[in-house]
């Protein structure tokens, strides 16, 4: 049990919250009653969808995806790396490291597909809960048993 | 990434969930998701993606915050679970 804690749980404890927040969601969904609590859960599983992908692009260490110099790079690359294929002289001194300021920031393509996501989900938010005002227009309640029990009369009267 | 942030940030998530969907008043169950939400901002700002914390900011807590409360306001403010 220590073991699975230590080798399993630790490494990567903010997937398994993830999951924990996306199953809560989920739980919402299949045992709520309350339409509106179901919409929710679903709006939370949605975000622990969009924390697990947010989390695959952070690196150690590394800051905010923002471009700081892009010239002072590209020149020091040219310098440091010769044209052409030729190998180079084993006594060579070798050439200076250059860093990529690329690898000194969070990987932004997962943040932006993760933008378009939540703004998606808040529209569709939006529209489940205009629905459930219209049940509530026409049936006069949220609650999922009434619901089911005023649609059945609904049917044994036609 | 700081990793005691990171873990406080993650419990109170947890426990902002739970009770969000746990309390039987829907607006208070309201505004316990805009707590969750904003939450949910500072982990990503944390996590250095702070475009998509401003956003959570004000699409994701502001607004559905407020498209829960309309709901809630033109419905009823009791739920049976």
């Amino acid at each position: 049990m220590v073991d699975f804690l230590l080798n399993t749980v630790k490494p990567h404890f903010n997937f398994w919250v993830y999951v924990i927040l996306m199953m809560i969601g989920l739980w919402s969904l299949i045992a709520k009653n309350n339409l509106i609590k179901k919409m929710m859960g679903l709006a939370i599983f949605q975000t622990a969808i969009i924390l697990f992908y947010v989390s695959l692009g952070v690196k150690d260490g590394a800051t905010i995806p923002v471009l700081e110099s892009y010239g002072d790079y590209a020149e020091k690359a040219e310098k440091a790396e010769p044209a052409g294929p030729e190998v180079a002289p084993p006594d060579a001194t070798p050439a200076p490291v250059v860093v990529n300021p690329a690898d000194t920031y969070a990987n932004p393509v997962p943040h932006v597909l993760m933008l378009t996501a939540i703004v998606v989900g808040v529209a569709t938010l939006g529209v489940a809960l205009a629905l459930c005002e219209m049940i509530y227009k026409e049936f006069d309640t949220l609650e999922e048993d009434e619901l089911l029990r005023k649609i059945k009369a609904l049917h044994d009267d036609a | 990434m700081i990793l005691s942030f990171d873990i406080i940030i993650l419990i109170f998530l947890i426990v902002a969930a739970v009770i969000a969907l746990n309390v039987k008043d829907l607006l208070s169950s309201a505004m316990i998701y805009g707590i969750y939400g904003f939450l949910i901002c500072l982990l990503w700002a944390e996590m250095g993606a702070v475009d998509v914390a401003f956003t959570e900011a004000t699409v994701g807590a502001g607004v559905s915050t407020v498209l829960f409360i309309a709901t809630i306001l033109n419905t009823r403010r009791r739920s049976s679970d």
